[in-house]
């Protein structure tokens, strides 16, 4: 049986094209999936049952429940759910004052490698579709509360470019859950062609993991950096109007004695010249058997000022959910892979 | 070149070298450096995938290794190709390149590819190269690599036996290994579960990971 719940309007109209079915009836559905959150066909009352019917002969819904929840102390919770290829992902909840991001993944496992990732050691088991995306905000506790949504969770979101836009699509259209996507941030390390084609057809915001402006550092940390080097994502980003209505930031993990010198920081500033964006700082959070060490308070604390000082709006990202590997970095189903 | 610039060629061949295995190629009208990708499509339009290129910087042909993947949006189709079609490229582009330091190659299935592209175009003698395959039909260029390389050429065989095959997968291999030398470079292709395997096992046992470069397939 087939999902309804992350189809876009197109398609929903094609459903009930195929279907035979009055072309009203895909606008009907939307409203059911995405305004009025049902759960089944069954609900959708405006249908007549003919129709219900015959869609359930061949669709479900689709939602599926959260399996497992663990609850920082800082109130940040980690949700576990099931997908349809067989394995599992990871979403996290974060509770801010007036603010309540959930940060959704995009892919089982990650193909990119990054040496600093927990994600990247289970290797790639699969690609999430659009409604699975959609469904870890639709099926979390605190779904009516929920202000942002990053893409930052397990995968890499531009390595799975056409059900990210069309989740973003879905988010974002006045048939769909009609949010801002202004309150949508998209992460990247920064596969250039699928970043492209994210920038033209999304107006959700952009953060690039850059994690080192030296070339050989980030081919260390980021494979990806082989592929498509740092100052050809920066080429690409320098062709857009950001500042304005949409904004870009840069992904900064601190790494003791290895990316947090005031050489850094000159190079940093030199790299970005002209861009209108903001650094966002993140204490690495160590993962098993790394190389790498974390940046003192102290340090990051300077780093930033000296960015600052530079005119770089630069932010320290607060470590949460820690204590559930909920934090930047930790998120893994590694252990459940084989059950 | 530009990133985006695109080019249509002429499959020359297309061969089933093993099953779900294929070699394809095309004549050489660009110069690249071996280990280089290229991205490839049918159409103009729409969406490429990156390959590393399987061929020397010299040849006249321009070949590709790549499995095809059953549920894959491109692969199904390249296989239905065949000499006289047409595919589209991108220049050729990446920093996976021979360096003339001593160095362990370490691939596995397709992720041969770039190495035997730099084996083709340069000098090898302080290199040695470990190959993780899961079926011995699968050590596609076997011959070449012996001959050149004899002792440095290193075969892992994860689904079956046979003399002078190691048993077992690369990381096996690795972990049994007496001695790794931690000041030559290890290059790493493959799958991103076996890259990052690898490394972490070269970490553990000492190697620093700067001297670590990965290609991962993506």
């Amino acid at each position: 049986m087939e999902s309804l719940f992350g189809k876009t309007a197109d398609e929903l109209q094609q459903i009930v094209s195929d279907l035979k079915l009055p072309a009203y009836t895909g606008k009907q559905i939307s409203e059911w999936l995405y305004k009025k959150q049902i759960s089944s066909i069954d609900e959708m009352t405006n249908l007549s049952k003919t129709t219900r019917t015959l869609l359930k002969e061949k669709y479900i819904v689709g939602l599926e429940p959260f399996r497992d929840v663990q609850v920082s102390k800082d109130g940040t919770k980690k949700y576990l759910f099931n997908t349809s290829v067989g394995k599992y992902v990871e979403t996290a909840y974060i509770p801010d004052r007036d603010r309540h991001t959930v940060c959704v993944s995009t892919q089982v496992g990650c193909k990119m490698g990054c040496l600093f990732c927990m994600t990247g050691k289970q290797g790639f088991q699969g690609n999430l579709t659009a409604g699975e995306i959609l469904n870890q905000l639709h099926s979390i506790e605190e779904r009516n509360s929920i202000t942002n949504i990053v893409y930052m969770g397990m995968g890499e979101p531009l390595d799975n470019l056409d059900e990210v836009l069309k989740s973003l699509e879905i988010l974002t259209s006045d048939w769909g859950f009609a949010m801002s996507p202004r309150r949508i941030t998209v992460s990247t390390i920064g596969i250039i062609p699928a970043m492209k084609t994210f920038l033209e057809k999304s107006n959700a915001h952009l953060a690039v993991s850059l994690h080192s402006p030296m070339e050989n550092e980030r081919k260390m940390l980021m494979p990806v950096q082989q592929v498509y080097p740092l100052t050809e994502v920066l080429q690409e980003i320098r062709s857009w109007d950001f500042g304005r209505q949409r904004r870009v930031s840069f992904e900064y993990i601190m790494f003791r004695d290895l990316n947090d010198t005031s050489k850094h920081v000159k190079a940093l500033v030199k790299l970005l010249q002209g861009i209108r964006c903001r650094i966002n700082l993140i204490r690495f959070h160590p993962i098993p058997d790394t190389p790498l060490n974390t940046s003192t308070q102290q340090r990051i604390q300077e780093f930033k000022n000296e960015l600052n000082s530079h005119g770089i709006v630069t932010t320290i990202r607060a470590s949460r959910g820690e204590d559930i590997y909920a934090a930047c970095g930790l998120l893994s189903t590694k252990r459940l892979i084989n059950n | 070149m530009h990133q985006h610039t695109l080019s249509q060629q002429t499959l020359t061949f297309s061969e089933e070298i093993a099953p779900g295995v294929f070699l394809m190629g095309f004549a050489r009208n660009f110069q690249f450096k071996a280990g280089q990708v290229i991205g490839i499509g049918i159409e103009k339009e729409g969406a490429r995938r990156l390959y590393s290129i399987c061929s020397g910087e010299e040849e006249t042909e321009v070949r590709i290794l790549y499995n095809v993947i059953e549920d894959g949006y491109l692969t199904p189709r390249l296989s239905d190709l065949s000499e006289g079609d047409k595919i589209w490229i991108t220049e050729p582009r990446g920093e996976f390149l021979f360096d003339p330091a001593p160095a362990i190659w370490i691939a596995s299935g397709t992720g041969i590819a770039p190495f035997y592209s730099m084996f083709r175009s340069g000098t090898f003698d302080n290199k040695v190269l470990i190959h993780g395959e899961r079926y011995l039909e699968r050590f596609y260029f076997f011959d070449e690599f012996h001959e050149s390389l004899g002792e440095n050429y290193l075969r892992c065989c994860s689904g079956e036996e046979a003399e002078d095959v190691f048993s077992g997968r690369v990381t096996d291999y690795l972990v049994q290994a007496s001695s790794l030398p931690s000041d030559f470079k290890y290059y790493l292709c493959g799958r991103a579960e076996m890259v990052v395997e690898t490394r972490d096992l070269l970490i553990a046992r000492g190697i620093p990971y700067n001297n670590i470069i990965s290609e991962i397939y993506f």
